[in-house]
């Protein structure tokens, strides 16, 4: 290959709900290896949507999506091999609740990528040592609080080795004491070099990490830019009026 | 009602006496059991009857696992089979759970005993008989076995269905991001979660099922009931037929409860602190 071919290509990309609901309109977006981007955009303007089309777990109405090489809309594609290289963490966490901690992590290691149940259990202990909570291995997921329970998720991705994390507002379902913590963890996550797409409205976390920060309004990808330029400095009225409304 | 009710001396309190939150009603009970096992060995018109009635234990007792064994396969499929994605299977599986829990128990039992299961055998034997010289037979208490298993099999796809779509979709989308095949999602991640909701119910069905082999009798099937029936027709002592095979009926399902309970218990207690 001689042009670095990018970790993430959606061509035109639009998913339609019910025939009526146009929730992303012809999105395009590339992404880098090692590159973290950040979307942000109004309430239902197609953020989680085209953050789920990356790993198809929703299935665009036209469009093509390529991951690390992989055609993910083409019918031939093994979805689930393409899904262990695809990180997502959940707003609502997701984790299991009828596994322990340590259960949660080794769970698809095992089913997926086939490891042993001690070296499963080693990567697993790494990824908490990873997110400061290896004391909480063997407990339930509901005696965690809910800044613990993201990490363990953040962990439960990280321990299949993924090439592309995806955050769907990570922090909007936690306590204001917690969101730090869970910040930390993306932030170091992202000084590694991990490839990383992140809807937040975290937009401290923005500055310090977004390589690129896209705007999404009404299903339509707006503006791209440095976050700082978006901020600052964006080129579409639609921007400027939403950064009024949320920056003081 | 309110939390706190106020004690003689006229201070508030949410402490209930003992006598408040005892369960009385399983004294009762027992109590009537007890009073109606002693009948049995010291009344002579109470003993015959026992003796003449409890043949169909038996009979009651391997018609309810039987069915509730079949009922259990049909409720698996027809319950996954109403999400499943071939459109033929999603609406075949309603089909029958509709129908069936749509007409009932006593016209079903003679719908599907007289009139289903023979034709159906006949038409199978038709061709058996071509192909194999053969033919296949069911009894006539299988019938109704089968019957009651072709019933409950709806109610329990029901049960199967409710308990699987009770488990939120952020659980099925966390096991497929993670790269887990539609399978293993359901088998290591909604069905361990699903079977907490599943198996009281179940559980439920099951002395359901028992008691509803007293139906059976309406097809002639020695069970229970029928004896009760037969003995109280021929000596006139339907009190001590009809007592008796109540409180057969009852030992049998107060066990069941019973047991019930403590598995239940037991399956609280595995999940330890959560929730
Ligand atoms: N499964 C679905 N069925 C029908 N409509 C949907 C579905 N998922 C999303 N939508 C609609 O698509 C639009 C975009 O939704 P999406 O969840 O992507 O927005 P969002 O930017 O993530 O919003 P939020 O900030 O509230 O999370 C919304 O109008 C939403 O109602
Ligand atoms: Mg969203």
């Amino acid at each position: 290959m001689n042009a670095p071919e990018p970790m993430i290509r959606l061509s035109g990309v639009s998913k339609t709900f019910q025939k009526t609901i146009h929730a992303v309109k012809g999105a395009d977006l590339e992404v880098a290896e090692g590159e973290v981007v950040v979307i942000v955009g109004p309430s239902g303007s197609g953020k989680s949507t085209v953050l789920r089309c990356i790993n198809l777990l929703e299935v665009p109405t036209t469009g093509t999506v390529v991951v690390d090489g992989h055609t993910l809309t083409d019918a031939g594609t093994d979805l689930d091999h393409v899904r262990a290289e695809v990180g997502m963490v959940f707003q609502q966490f997701n984790l299991f609740p009828h596994l322990t901690v340590v259960e949660n992590i080794t769970l698809a290691q095992r089913m997926v990528r086939g490891r042993s149940k001690d070296e499963a259990r080693a990567m697993a202990m790494r990824q908490l040592e990873r997110v400061g909570i290896p004391d909480k291995a063997d407990s339930f997921p509901r005696q965690l609080s809910g800044g613990q329970q993201q990490r363990v998720a953040i962990a439960r991705s990280l321990a299949m080795e993924p090439k592309v994390m995806l955050f769907d507002e990570p922090t909007s379902a936690l306590d204001p004491e917690m969101v730090k913590e869970v910040l930390d963890v993306m932030l170091e996550l992202a000084g590694e070099g991990m490839t990383m797409v992140v809807v937040t409205h975290e937009m401290g976390f923005a500055k310090a990490a977004a390589d690129r920060l896209v705007f999404i309004d009404e299903g339509e990808i707006v503006e791209v830019g440095p976050p700082e330029e978006v901020f600052t400095n964006p080129s579409h009225e639609r921007t400027r009026a939403f950064f009024d409304k949320i920056l003081y | 009602m309110s939390d706190f009710r106020s004690t003689r001396d006229g201070r508030v309190t949410d402490e209930r006496p003992w006598w408040d939150t005892f369960p009385w009603w399983s004294l009762i009970i027992v109590g009537v059991l007890v009073w109606m096992g002693w009948q049995i060995v010291i009344d002579e018109d109470y003993a015959l009857a026992w003796e003449r009635i409890i043949p169909g234990l038996g009979l009651t007792i391997r018609s309810t696992v039987y069915a509730f064994g079949i009922a259990l396969a049909i409720a698996l499929v027809a319950g996954t089979g109403q999400m499943s994605r071939n459109v033929v299977i999603r609406n075949l599986a309603r089909t029958y759970v509709e129908f069936v829990r749509g007409i009932p128990m006593l016209p079903l039992i003679f719908t599907v005993a007289l009139i289903l299961v023979p034709e159906g055998t006949d038409l199978l034997n038709k061709r058996l008989d071509a192909w194999f010289g053969w033919e296949f037979n069911l009894s006539f208490e299988m019938r109704a076995t089968v019957t009651l298993a072709v019933i409950y099999g709806a109610y329990m796809a029901e049960i199967f269905r409710g308990g699987i779509q009770s488990i939120p979709p952020g659980q099925t989308e966390a096991g497929r991001s993670l790269g887990l095949t539609r399978r293993q999602t359901m088998r290591s991640v909604v069905l361990p979660q699903a079977m907490r909701a599943i198996i009281p119910p179940m559980g439920n069905d099951f002395i359901a099922i028992l008691k509803d082999t007293s139906l059976l009798s309406v097809l002639g099937a020695l069970e229970i009931t029928q004896r009760a029936r037969q003995f109280s027709a021929s000596t006139f002592k339907f009190r001590e037929g009809y007592f008796v095979s109540a409180f057969i009926y009852l030992c049998l399902t107060l066990g069941l409860s019973v047991l019930l309970g403590v598995l239940e218990r037991r399956m609280t207690r595995d999940r330890k602190g959560e929730r």
